[in-house]
């Protein structure tokens, strides 16, 4: 009898370890994020930045949101409305959305329509200073039909309707919470801010603005087996590279997020074989502004502005000419400046839209190859010859470039490396920096913002979220051009003005036909491209690090990189 | 005395009046932006509605008015109100300063961030005064000798290389190949087992090292150089000539004279502790009142950076009233009045 | 501070032999003895020998070794030191050596200049307050004012208000490193002037200054002739550690975007550049560190000679 009966617990013990651990709500211990950009809130309607929303994520979340591929999949939806399965209206002004059954509140309450439907007005109320109001644009209304279908109606018939309730920008606030924050008296509730309920797999029980956040398992959280984590914290402060240490050489931290570092600094941290460096490509492009206008400051009120139909009273000096234009962008060498300064992390981006993949153009290609004689012989057939200096001129006006950007080790690299580039061709270029706050900041008083672009040349990212990029080619239409009289608040730094494109993103924005918005977009793009309106540079994407014993992340460029944390666990 | 420190006091309220009316116009002045942070994709007219929301609107006296108010009135009543119960006026409805970036009461923030400053930075000073002072006694007595070598080139390296890079060393040494002491410091560790206790020390020691080295290399040449100057003077030679044990000399009479420059100096020095190892702070994110300071400066959070930089004003006008009061006791030829 | 020793000739006595009565009529200046007593002072010979050096490698150096600090060569990145680049080369392909060369010209004359400035205002200032009891409060409370001064969102306002129109006027490097210079001077000096009328403070009230005042001496070369001799020593400390204040705050500027252009080298900006790069070309970080060090050092040697050979107690023994 013993001897069975031992032989039976053997063997009982012997399947408990073969078969795979089933993982049980916070068996896993603790998990430990480093964000170099510590969160300054836990609201994302009141966010200063990504961090905020990547923080905000693990609690508050959405209706739809993407996956690492840019699928949209459904989250606390049932399913993604289509015009197919009746969820959109066929006038394309209406869109329902269907909430799962029985989700539930970290305090124990269950979601329902009129959270969203509050969530909708805390945000549109123009008082609150929302920062995400742009994803609540064209809303007529937002109701709730039941306690479970949220049916939002917009003013003008939207193609692409996923911006209210999508992806980590526009998560759902707990209406019993926030009730009596709208408006101006968002600023003063502190204790909702910095502790919001939500659905997410976790709930916040500490935090401490640009410090930590501790986060522990949510009771309620709709998967009982998840997350695996019982306890999470989210450290913040200090700058890339030692974050990146944390995680691969010490060890002490899981998880390092945003990691612009040179490459090989990176390299030689992942030969210590504690950790994992990996990247996910979203939209963002690093480029070269062109600006089509004249920034001399001898011309004080008029720097920078465009005057006259086809601009030919303020055009730039050299840069309005074609030639010139061609010849700067066949000089550099864009592979080196990848692995100098990204690495894995970049790939060379001859289009302003390298992403979502249906709608990159190959007609640009010919950008990845430099060739520094055929710019050279377009410069010298042009008129440009160079003078005693080694500096191009023609007329009295010499190719001398003051090129800006903002304070970053791999944004000054690139930028002594194209000074040498363009000093081949015959160019001059004088290098500046400036502070991100600065440069970034749009202060009307300052000369120094991307806005006001007071120089020749600047370079910085841009990008767009979700993955619909009609907002993003409307950027560059006439009316966006950023001038004194709007305050220069448009989007069109280079102050290019074609008719033809602004009756294409005309057109785009009627198109509903996947196969028409994909051909406009293309077209669109080849049309800044091919007339040099901005040189792009590097596409590049984002840097994370976590450690070897974490399993389970899939890096995604389109949504919050802790989209599917609730799924990781401790190898 | 009395008459001079009744004096200095009075002054010191239209003086700080006036520089914080000097800050406020600097940060106000300065291009730097709240939205600056912001990604690209938020556009023009969110920013704007942003600004207005955070009062930017106000003309700039309209605003400093406001802040001051604030400052002066409403949180030391709030002060009263949460640390002492003491009510007076209406303690639910108080404006009370907010930060732009996390829209919380500074004052709060500044309470949050004071422990870890005090701990790390505040011992580093301590320890940075107790190294000093021997170092410096020994290197003037025994000048040009090995030692003085030795603790000269030391304390030069000590101040001519920044805190940035012999923290990095530190981290590199210790925490990457040695693995003795953990390169993040935790602000959530509570102390209260011996597991703990020596979980802290080991998190402080880097930090506390790197920001002593530094200090007590600044402190070590004034206090050597007073010391020499001391050491040569006719009332050392009297007491040497009447028999005193040289250690009596030394450390009696010599010590006593010259450490009255170098308590002046320390006395200045304590307001730096709460603003100046902002790099420290960074490195090795212990998260106090200077990366809070350089946090806000970057982010252009004007309420948060003028209430602390204030703060600091305050300090630095106490503490230089201090270390005058200090020297004017210490020394009998000092006459101020 | 005595004064000049006249010998007076003695003729035909014999308790002087011609050859001392010779050395005795030896003009002997305050400054000659000085020069001597330096002399004596071994720390000090070495700090002026390695201080010439220093100066004569970043003046000479760039000649000798005609490679440009900003030529780059993509193919040459991250070198260890070899027999085209002996200090190696950094992540872009610049040779090390060509910007420590380069980069100490800068420094140097960052480091001097600011510290100049930081000196000369902080000994005025602090003077004046000792000296003068009227001027004391009012020059106290400024210096508590520039105290208290964020620095970062003032350098922004002054660049803000100044860096085009001294672009305009002297170019770019040079204008900025007036700026530069003039922001670190303006900034550094309040320790330096309160540690200096603490010291006049004190001095003040002994016995020679008093003896000078009863005698009718101005006021002006009571300063000069008494007072400022004897407050040398916190002043020389002050200037060795202006000097690597200057050198360090320079660099923190440039990482604010508040410098000199980034393909600018100087020695703290290479520091900093170089940190990250510390396990991959350590040469890049050990060479700009140990110059400012060395830098630092033979100032504060030089400035102990100095202080030694002034002092007439130590002279002469």
């Amino acid at each position: 009898m013993k001897y069975i009966i031992s032989t039976l617990l053997t063997l009982a013990i012997a399947v408990g370890i073969a078969s795979p651990v089933q993982a049980k709500r916070g068996s896993d211990g603790q998990l430990n994020l480093l964000y170099w950009q510590a969160p300054s809130t836990m609201n994302p309607n009141l966010s200063g930045g990504t961090k905020e929303l990547e923080a905000s994520s693990v609690v508050l979340e959405p209706l739809g949101r993407y996956d690492e591929n840019g699928n949209l999949l459904p989250w606390l939806a049932e399913v993604i409305p289509t015009v197919a399965n009746g969820g959109i209206s066929k006038d394309l002004t209406t869109i329902t959305w269907k909430i799962k059954k029985g989700i539930k509140w970290s305090d124990g309450s269950a979601l329902t329509a009129d959270d969203a439907v509050f969530t909708y007005e805390y945000c549109s109320n123009p008082d609150t200073g929302c920062t995400q109001s742009n994803y609540w644009n064209d809303i007529k209304s937002v109701k709730a039909v039941n306690s479970r279908t949220v049916k939002i109606e917009f003013t003008v018939p939207k193609p692409f309707p996923y911006a209210p309730f999508v992806g980590y920008n526009a998560p759902i606030l707990q209406k019993a919470q926030f009730d009596g924050c709208q408006g101006a008296k968002a600023q003063e509730c502190t204790e909702q801010n910095f502790h919001p309920i939500g659905t997410g797999p976790f709930k916040v029980v500490d935090f401490k603005p640009n410090d930590v956040i501790v986060f522990e398992a949510n009771p309620n959280y709709r998967d009982t087996s998840k997350p695996a984590f019982g306890k999470l914290v989210f450290k913040g402060g200090g700058d890339a590279v030692s974050a990146a240490r944390a995680v691969l050489e010490t060890g002490e931290m899981d998880y390092a997020w945003n990691l612009q570092v040179e490459p090989e600094i990176l390299i030689k941290m992942e030969q210590g074989g504690r950790g994992k460096v990996v990247s996910a490509f979203g939209t963002s492009v690093e480029r070269l502004m062109v600006n089509f206008t004249n920034p001399d400051p001898s011309l004080g009120d008029m720097r920078s502005e465009y005057i006259g139909g086809n601009n030919n009273r303020n055009a730039h000096p050299y840069l309005s000419d074609y030639n010139v234009r061609r010849a700067l962008s066949l000089a550099i060498d864009r592979q080196v400046l990848v692995d100098a300064g990204y690495g894995k992390a970049g790939k060379i981006s001859c289009n302003v839209l390298p992403a979502p993949a249906i709608y990159a153009s190959s007609a640009n290609d010919e950008c990845k190859t430099p060739n520094v004689a055929e710019a050279n012989r377009l410069l010298d057939a042009a008129g440009w010859k160079r003078g005693s200096d080694g500096v191009r001129q023609k007329g009295g006006v010499r190719i001398s470039i003051l090129y800006q950007t903002s304070t970053n080790s791999v944004r000054q690299a690139t930028q002594a490396f194209i000074k040498e580039m363009w000093k081949q061709i015959g160019v001059e270029t004088e290098l500046r920096n400036l502070s991100a706050s600065v440069f970034f900041g749009g202060d009307i008083s300052s000369p120094d913002t991307y806005q006001k672009f007071f120089t020749d040349i600047e370079m910085y990212t841009n990008n767009f979220s979700g993955t619909d990029p009609q907002t993003y080619m409307s950027n560059w239409t006439c009316k966006e051009m950023a001038q004194k009289r709007n305050k220069w608040g448009g989007n069109n730094m280079p102050r290019w003005c074609s008719p033809a494109y602004d009756a294409l993103s005309a057109k785009m924005s009627i198109s509903s036909a996947m196969k028409d918005r994909i051909r406009l977009t293309k077209e669109m793009n080849d049309m800044l491209m091919q007339d040099y309106a901005m040189i792009p540079l590097i596409h590049r994407g984002n840097v994370s690090a976590h450690s070897n014993t974490l399993s389970g992340v899939r890096m995604n460029p389109w949504d919050s990189e802790l989209w599917n944390i609730a799924d990781w666990t401790r190898k | 005395m009395i008459h001079y420190i009744f004096r200095r006091t009075l002054i010191a309220i239209p003086t700080l009046l006036v520089i914080s009316f000097i800050i406020f116009a600097i940060l106000d002045l300065a291009p730097n932006d709240p939205t600056g942070n912001l990604p690209m994709t938020v556009p023009p007219e969110v920013r704007a509605k942003i600004r207005s929301s955070l009062g930017l609107d106000e003309p700039m006296h309209i605003r400093f008015g406001l802040w001051l108010v604030q400052f002066c009135v409403n949180e030391p009543l709030n002060l009263l109100h949460e640390g002492f119960g003491i009510s007076i006026g209406d303690a639910e409805n108080r404006t009370r300063i907010l930060s732009w970036a996390t829209r919380s009461p500074v004052v709060d923030l500044i309470i949050q961030r004071t422990p870890q400053t005090l701990w790390v930075v505040g011992l580093s000073y301590l320890f940075g005064i107790l190294i000093a002072i021997p170092i410096g006694i020994v290197s003037a007595y025994r000048q040009y000798s090995w030692f003085d070598q030795v603790g000269t080139f030391i304390s030069m390296v000590g101040f001519s290389v920044p805190t940035f890079f012999t923290g990095m060393v530190a981290i590199i040494i210790f925490s990457v190949q040695l693995r003795w002491f953990p390169m993040i410091y935790d602000t959530t560790l509570v102390v209260d087992s011996w597991q703990n206790f020596v979980s802290q020390v080991k998190q402080m020691i880097m930090p506390v090292a790197v920001l002593a080295l530094y200090n007590a290399s600044q402190l070590s040449r004034f206090m050597r150089a007073s010391i020499l100057d001391n050491l040569n003077l006719d009332y050392v030679r009297t007491a040497r000539a009447k028999g005193r044990s040289e250690r009596a000399v030394l450390l009696i009479h010599v010590l006593r004279n010259s450490l009255i420059p170098v308590v002046t100096l320390i006395a200045l020095g304590i307001p730096t502790i709460f603003s100046g190892a902002i790099i420290t702070e960074q490195i090795f994110r212990v998260n106090g009142l200077g990366q809070l300071l350089i946090i806000a400066i970057e982010g252009a959070d004007i309420p948060l950076v003028q209430t602390l930089t204030f703060i600091f004003a305050v300090l630095i006008v106490f503490f230089n009233l201090i270390a005058d009061v200090v020297y004017g006791i210490l020394d009998p030829r000092i006459r101020y009045d | 501070m005595t004064e000049n020793t006249q010998s007076t000739e003695i003729a035909g006595d014999e308790r002087f032999p011609e050859e001392e009565l010779e050395t005795l009529t030896q003009h002997r200046s305050l400054w000659g003895d000085v020069w001597r007593q330096f002399r004596k002072h071994k720390g000090a010979m070495a700090g002026v020998i390695v201080f010439i050096f220093i100066t004569l490698a970043v003046s000479l150096g760039p000649l000798i070794q005609g490679i440009e600090p900003s030529a780059i060569n993509f193919s040459e990145r991250n070198f260890g030191p070899t027999l085209a680049h002996p200090l190696g080369t950094d992540n872009i392909g610049h040779d090390t050596l060509a910007q420590m060369l380069a980069g100490g010209q800068v420094s140097l004359a960052v480091g001097f200049s600011a510290m100049l400035i930081a000196l000369l205002l902080g000994t005025l200032i602090g003077v004046l307050a000792g000296f003068i009891k009227s001027l004391d409060g009012p020059l106290m409370r400024l210096t508590d004012l520039f105290l208290a001064l964020p620095i970062l969102p003032l350098l922004l306002v002054i660049i803000l208000l100044f860096r085009d129109t001294l672009r305009t006027l002297y170019g770019p490097e040079a204008g900025i490193f007036m700026l530069i210079v003039f922001v670190i001077g303006i900034t550094s000096w309040m320790h330096t002037a309160r540690i200096v009328r603490s010291d006049v403070l004190g001095i003040k009230e002994r016995e020679f200054v008093i003896a000078a005042h009863s005698i009718g001496t101005r006021k002006r070369r009571i300063i000069f002739r008494h007072i400022l001799p004897n407050i040398l020593s916190p002043i020389m400390v002050s200037a060795t550690l202006g000097i690597a204040n200057a050198i360090i705050t320079e660099s923190a500027l440039s990482f604010l975007g508040l410098g000199f252009p980034p393909d600018f080298p100087t020695w703290g900006r290479l520091l900093y550049d170089g940190a990250n790069f510390i396990q991959i070309t350590p040469a890049r970080v050990i060479w700009p560190g140990l110059f400012i060090a060395l830098t630092v050092l033979s100032v504060n040697y030089i400035g102990d000679g100095l202080r030694d050979a002034l002092d007439p107690r130590l002279r002469g023994r």
